[in-house]
């Protein structure tokens, strides 16, 4: 297997608020490799996004704060790069779709500006003309019709779609090596959703970026991601390649997100959803996350006490974080009937 | 956009004339303009007839603000007639417009220039020494009212003269004998009207622009800036100030209002020949179509500011276009 | 597929949590409490109020300006007894004294020997009576009118919104002077009504009149955006009456800027009431009043504690009233998302 473009190990964040510290993200280490989309599936709150935005500096420093951890990123530890040196990484190398493209994008300038900013930005000398062939080109590429004339247009004249389209191109314009787009559909409609998808597989094959999808829904993950993680309560739970989770899933969050899903093809009576709420993240239960909601645990002791470790589950780079999940093997996930499809 | 204007305008015209005809109704019933003529025995009844006839002091209300609308247009004698001096009643107005524009726009643009720039760096700076001073001074600004703060000033700088001997601005008038309008000595005589009026507006502005700017700053466009490796310095300016500074025209336009009443107060306390002092002796001395004319003038200043904070909203926002 | 039944065969007995599948209703079992609390699960419910409250009693500021301003309002509430001596009594043989700790002239004494700490004490009488009034009559006025035309709309929003824009455009201090000025000459019945109960109260029915159409105007903008709110539909669909739904629905909700503002107005009757009295327009002597106190100081520039001294005061009210304001902003503005480090 080629070496990681991307290597974090034992990242820790963690917010300070009138209430009490709230961990965020508790040391989680994971590899993406060149070429790849990784899905990070996990709830509000499970430290997903947060993870991510360290990794460009973008936590605000004063509440927020990095505990630990290293990223190594093409050969420099990014968490530990001063500023000025983040900057050159920031939009070239490692660029970042956010969720909600309304407010995403500057209200007062002109959608052509911002995409040419994003250019500009690292290519000072590149000249307007040239600038602006470019920033059409891309978005042609999202498919934004009409792109001459959709320049100097404002982002509350562009719907919703082709906002996020806008701000996909904008993520590409530098042909970044690592994109890492979060929860980039959530604020959609699920029809747009489906098309923005399409513009993130494309812009995929377009570049060979790296990509990090971040996302609650597992619809998209089996649609688009090579390998999974599932972050639950600040940490990862299990991790593996889609087909595997899918198909045979070794952790009991896992088992329970799959669970709740409805599916099309038989009858339910009753939705199951994963019963309790999410843990406070200001007071973490002891010992596993997970264990006041598990159906594993029962109570068991060692799930009280212990922080499960990621072990190997089953196959080739499988790893789940529990400390019964062996006794989860013969289990076959609500999906497995189903041919998962490259 | 010319088509929003005009709408613009022709909407404030009914509006005008409910709030003068009522202003004018109240005016006309409160007063008697020949009180004071009446009181003097050497009056006569006779010329007491004729002046209430030639000012149709004997017709309805609604006839005689008629006639005053009319009189308002006259080319002879725009405004009207003081019944008091019988004297026409534009050429004081407009003396004293001059010298009132002057001193509210010079302390308008530095409350507004200096409120801006404070408020940027108080949000930048957070909860620094910077920011802590000047928030403190803008509460106290703002609590304090108008006349006091200029009485105070007053009092300050007669005493500097007085221990001193020098003069650096001046406490009463608007100019010593044979200035122009522009020069140092008319500076030296608005410079501490103009600081009033200044200190009051600027604690508002750098208050709003500090709130503003921390609302912007937290905003996700401005972490999209920055995730595109943006330098801080330009995020700050081109993103973050220039959508921080969309709320402050409206600050401007509600404060419009204030800066008026604060000029009344102002030039009473300096003894500067303006629109505020000329209201104030024409009140006390019941002139009441001077006072109207006043009103009317102040009136029509505000709609016509509302109207350019209107068009500037809109062309700094460009949601918010008029077509 | 059986898959569901299998994973309950490998579950055995009973999770922590228990879903009831023919109900659909989750209980915790009894005996488990204390590993859910101890599992951070345990949310403390607490109403919409505390909430508030316990943020408003954490405001600093706040409490600075409730502590302050209630010792002047009680100075002024119980002027006869704070003050060391009565409004008028004149002592020609103390004539304009600086303040001294002597015989209790704290503020010193005016022109004609009067204390001025007395003086002082009588005008903050003056200035609450009417800075409260004006207050709750006006917001009292104000709510109603402003949640009848923002929930009802239609032709009755229409005219509250001209009178409250035509209000908007007018000189607001001119106006006012005028208004008052005009009153205390006027011949008419209506004027004289008014005289009769001296200046004060003119001045104060005068503030009100003016100041409803603020609060009115605010009322009316929450109920517009409320009234297409979810819950008011589900209210009605459920059968509530027009008058249930504007009380339990709402005006909760409209009370939050109510408050702020009726506080803030407090402090703009206050400072309004000064204004008019400083030009001579307002309340005069011998009521006591802060503003004319200040205007009488202009005759003595040098006997600097005869404009400073009413000026002061009326800048700590005007500053504890702005900072409760703020911290009742904090307090009852549920959009507020700062993290304070």
């Amino acid at each position: 297997m080629a070496d990681p473009i991307l290597s974090i190990r034992d990242l820790a964040v963690e917010f300070k608020t009138d209430d009490g510290i709230v961990h965020a993200v508790d040391g989680i280490t994971y590899d993406v490799f060149p070429g790849e989309t990784l899905g990070i599936v996990g709830e509000s709150g499970s430290g997903k996004s947060v993870s991510t935005l360290a990794l460009l500096g973008l936590i605000p420093q004063p509440p927020g704060r990095i505990v630990s951890g290293t990223a190594m990123f093409k050969g420099k530890d990014l968490l530990k790069l001063k500023k000025r040196e983040l900057r050159d990484f920031r939009g070239e190398e490692v660029a970042m779709v956010f969720q909600d493209p309304m407010t995403s994008l500057n209200p007062v300038l002109k959608i052509g500006f911002q995409l040419g900013e994003a250019i500009k930005t690292h290519h000072p000398d590149e000249s307007d003309d040239k600038v602006k062939t470019r920033v059409i080109e891309l978005l042609r590429l999202v498919g934004v019709p009409n792109p001459e004339t959709r320049y100097t247009n404002y982002p509350h004249e562009f719907s919703g779609g082709m906002r996020q389209r806008a701000m996909i191109a904008m993520s590409i314009a530098n042909s970044p090596s690592l994109l890492i787009a979060d929860e980039p559909t959530t604020a959609l409609d699920v029809t747009i959703q489906a098309q923005v998808l399409e513009v993130l597989k494309t812009v995929q094959q377009e570049t060979h970026a790296a990509t990090i999808l971040i996302t609650h829904d597992l619809g998209i993950v089996a649609e688009l991601c090579e390998r999974v993680l599932v972050m639950y309560g600040g940490r990862i739970v299990e991790s593996g390649d889609v087909h595997t989770i899918f198909r045979a899933p070794r952790h009991p969050y896992t088992i329970g997100l799959m669970d709740s899903l409805p599916k099309l093809t038989e009858d339910e009576e009753w939705l199951r959803p994963i019963p309790g709420a999410p843990p406070s993240l200001i007071n973490r239960p002891t010992g596993c996350a997970f264990h006041p909601r598990c159906f594993l645990s029962q109570g068991r002791l060692k799930c009280r006490e212990e922080v499960p470790v990621l072990r190997r589950a089953e196959g080739d780079g499988h790893e789940a974080a529990c400390h019964f999940s062996d006794e989860l093997i013969g289990h076959a996930s609500k999906f497995s009937s189903d041919a998962v499809t490259a | 956009m010319l088509t929003y204007i005009a709408r613009r305008i022709l909407y404030s015209i009914p509006v005008l004339v409910v709030s003068s005809f009522l202003s004018f109704v109240f005016v006309a019933e409160a007063g008697d303009p020949l009180s004071n003529l009446r009181a003097n025995p050497r009056t006569t009844a006779g010329t007491l007839h004729q002046l209430a006839h030639q000012y149709h002091l004997d017709q309805t209300v609604v006839l005689r603000y008629w006639y005053w609308v009319k009189d308002l247009f006259n080319l002879h004698h725009p405004l009207g007639i003081s019944l008091i001096t019988t004297q026409p009643i534009w050429p004081d107005i407009h003396r004293a417009m001059g010298h009132t524009l002057q001193v509210i726009i010079l302390a308008e643009f530095c409350a507004i220039v200096l409120g801006v720039a404070v408020g940027i760096f108080s949000a930048i700076r957070q909860y620094s020494i910077f920011d802590y001073t000047f928030t403190s001074i803008s509460f106290l600004g703002y609590a304090m009212p108008t006349f006091w703060l200029a009485l105070l000033l007053q009092i300050l700088f007669v005493d500097i003269y007085l221990k001193w001997h020098v003069r650096i601005f001046y406490t009463s008038g608007l100019n010593n004998h044979g200035n122009a309008t522009w020069s140092i000595d008319r500076l030296q005589h608005i410079a501490l009207p103009v600081a009033t009026l200044s200190i009051v507006s600027f604690a508002l502005y750098s208050r709003y622009m500090r709130a503003s700017m921390l609302d912007v700053i937290n905003s996700d466009y401005v972490r999209t800036a920055r995730a595109k490796g943006l330098p801080e310095r330009l995020v700050v300016m081109r993103h973050v100030v220039r959508n921080a500074l969309i709320p402050i025209v409206t600050v401007a336009a509600l404060n419009f209002g204030a800066l008026l009443g604060g000029a009344i107060v102002t030039e009473t306390v300096f003894t500067l020949d303006g629109m505020g002092y000329y209201f104030i002796q024409k009140l006390g001395q019941q002139d009441v179509y001077a006072v109207m004319g006043y009103l009317v003038i102040t009136s029509v200043a505000i709609v016509v500011f509302n109207l350019i904070a209107d068009l500037a909203y809109g062309f700094l926002d460009p949601r918010i276009r008029y077509d | 597929m059986t898959e569901p039944k299998q994973v309950e065969k490998i579950a055995g007995t009973v999770a922590p949590y228990e879903q009831n599948y023919d109900t659909g209703v989750v209980t915790a079992p009894a005996g488990l409490l204390d590993s859910t609390a101890d599992a951070g699960l345990e949310l403390q419910i607490r109403s919409q109020w505390s909430y508030a409250r316990q943020r408003f009693l954490r405001h600093r500021l706040a409490m600075i300006g409730l502590v302050g301003l209630i010792i002047i309002f009680a100075a002024g509430a119980f002027a006869n007894y704070v003050a060391p001596y009565t409004f008028d009594q004149i002592d020609l043989t103390n004539v304009l004294h600086a303040p001294t700790l002597k015989a209790h002239h704290l503020f010193g004494t005016d022109e004609i020997g009067r204390d001025y700490l007395s003086r002082v004490i009588y005008g903050i009488r003056t200035s609450e009576q009417v800075g409260l009034f004006v207050a709750f009559v006006s917001t009292l006025f104000g709510l109603m009118l402003g949640a009848i035309a923002g929930y009802y709309g239609g032709w009755i929003d229409n005219i509250l919104m001209r009178i409250t824009d035509l209000v908007l455009t007018l000189p607001a201090l001119a106006i006012l002077l005028t208004v008052a000025a005009l009153v205390e000459t006027s011949s008419s019945k209506f004027a004289s009504v008014l005289n009769h109960f001296g200046d004060q109260w003119t001045i104060t029915f005068i503030l009100t009149l003016f100041f409803w159409t603020g609060i009115a105007r605010i009322v009316r903008g929450v109920f517009l955006s409320l009234r297409e709110k979810e819950y008011v539909e589900a209210a009605k669909a459920s059968g509530a009456g027009d008058l249930r739904i504007i009380f339990r629905h709402v005006l909760p909700n409209t009370l939050g800027p109510v408050v702020v503002n009726a506080t803030l107005a407090v402090a703009a009757a206050i400072i309004t009431e000064a204004f008019l009295s400083f030009l001579g327009f307002g309340i005069k002597p011998p009521t006591p009043s802060l503003g004319s106190l200040v205007a009488g100081g202009q005759a003595n520039p040098q006997k600097w504690w005869l404009t400073v001294m009413p000026g002061l005061v009326l800048v700590m009210i005007v500053l504890c009233i702005n900072f409760i304001g703020d911290g009742l902003r904090d307090a009852l503005d549920p959009q507020q998302r700062r993290v304070r480090a």
